[in-house]
């Protein structure tokens, strides 16, 4: 225990370094992930068989073992963050798509003739209608995504992104239990919190949204 | 009414890719501003088409539409559609917006001063005999079904149409239910002044409500006239079988 206390205030800035890379890597795939599952989906909203083959197919992408997703862009896009985020970022288009246009497509279709019939333009009906109403299912999307991404994310310190993945994988080559507990804590920590924040948003939502 | 032309059809036909006859098949008639005309007819009969291509939710295969004397196809169809006020079965409130949101909807787009759209809510409550401060601040999951369509009449009229149309409003509402607002609609659609058409299957609403009925079959007009001579002259064996089965549906009572 007192080597563990004696580790950890030595070496908290190497800690709060990986959890800021972390941290770092996330929020910056969250970023591009959002907004491109979000142009994604409001293209394929209205085309349902498209919308339905595009899932599929990611379907098949997300299955593909993340290590193997790195290995396969490394040569483009060498190793590191950039790489981290690339693949990270393609994994959470079947989360956030999915998500995005499965909320946005189950908008009861009476309340959009309504809309369309009283005279709003398309931009109207999306932004004052279908948006709102598809919103806590966008919400619970992010929050999977949010998960998701932090725990692959420790994978891509094996390509060198750093992050809290680099102390578990530091850890067990140098076989350092304290470096391994607190990659365990910090990862753990972050996606309960993550989780709860959003659970606690989405939550929100729904009661504004009032369905 | 003064005699003013408000709707007129002229030879619209409206087909749909694939079908095999017209949904609309050659409809011609006038309807004069301030008439309540109902459109009664069996699901397919091409009523709803119709109703739908006033406000070019449907473009006709062919004819003119006329509203004023103005060619519908001239304009922009979003501005039409602010100006005529538009009531379904199913209501289609908005479930993430008040009843005072809800109504201010059109009149907010317009761009209205805030508190003339608020007077006007409480206007329209009042006419849908609905206690304004109770609610305007509901939301629509907290409301009847009853309740709801009279947001939805009150929605539609918010922002003074001209012309109202309504696709069997009352038809997911209950029986007792619907008389009431059968009344209630009579009187506001004397009160506003609007020229409405009112689409229902059922034949006695029909008949209640318009001060001419149009009678439609497989996309033609059967015959457009006075409930008076509908029941006294129906202009073909259609039109006679329609009266018959709800005439002949209460003989049970005797």
């Amino acid at each position: 225990m007192s080597m563990f206390l004696k580790y950890t205030t030595k070496h908290y800035d190497k800690l709060l370094n990986a959890l800021a890379e972390h941290l770092q890597i996330v929020g910056i795939t969250l970023v591009i992930s959002v907004s491109l599952a979000m142009l994604v989906s409001v293209f394929l909203m209205n085309r349902k068989k498209l919308a339905e083959t595009v899932v599929g197919a990611w379907n098949v992408v997300y299955t593909i073992p993340s290590l193997a997703l790195f290995a396969l862009l490394i040569p483009v896009t060498g190793l590191g963050k950039i790489t981290a985020v690339l693949v990270l970022v393609l994994y959470n288009q079947f989360i956030l798509v999915r998500a995005f246009t499965d909320g946005l497509m189950r908008v009861d279709e009476s309340v959009i003739e309504s809309a369309t019939g009283m005279g709003m333009t398309q931009a109207q009906i999306f932004v004052r209608v279908r948006f709102p109403l598809a919103l806590d299912s966008i919400v619970a999307g992010i929050r999977i995504a949010i998960v998701s991404t932090i725990g692959i994310a420790t994978v891509a310190a094996t390509i060198g992104a750093g992050g809290l993945g680099s102390l578990l994988f530091d850890g067990m080559r140098t076989q350092n239990p304290v470096k391994m507990i607190w990659g365990t804590i910090l990862c753990a920590g972050l996606v309960l919190m993550a989780n709860l924040i959003l659970k606690v948003i989405e939550n929100r939502v729904r009661t504004i949204v009032h369905c | 009414m003064n005699g003013k032309i408000a709707i007129e059809f002229k030879n619209v036909i409206k087909s749909f890719d694939g079908a095999d006859y017209n949904a609309v098949d050659d409809v011609s008639f006038q309807i004069e501003e301030g008439e309540l005309i109902t459109v009664l007819g069996t699901s397919g009969c091409g009523k709803t088409t119709l109703l739908k291509m006033v406000n070019r939710l449907y473009e006709p295969t062919s004819g003119i539409i006329e509203i004023f004397g103005k060619d519908i196809e001239s304009g922009d169809a979003i501005e039409l559609r602010r100006s005529i006020g538009y009531v379904i079965q199913q209501v289609g409130l908005f479930p993430h917006m008040t009843v005072e949101k809800n109504i201010s909807v059109v009149p907010e787009i317009l761009g209205w001063d805030k508190e003339i759209i608020s007077d006007r809510v409480t206007e329209l409550l009042r006419l849908v005999n609905m206690d304004p401060e109770q609610f305007r601040g509901r939301y629509p999951s907290q409301l009847s079904g009853g309740q709801q369509q009279r947001v939805g009449l009150a929605r539609a009229l918010a922002a003074k149409p001209s012309i109202m149309l309504l696709d069997e409003p009352f038809g997911a509402i209950d029986a007792i239910n619907r008389i009431k607002l059968q009344d209630e609609f009579l009187r506001i659609h004397r009160q506003e002044g609007v020229t409405a058409i009112f689409v229902t299957h059922d034949v006695t609403e029909a008949l209640k409500l318009g001060s001419r009925v149009m009678i439609m079959n497989e996309g033609r007009l059967q015959q457009l006239a006075a409930p008076e001579k509908i029941l006294s002259e129906p202009a073909n064996g259609y039109v006679a079988s329609l009266i018959r089965s709800v005439t002949e549906g209460l003989e049970f009572l005797k």
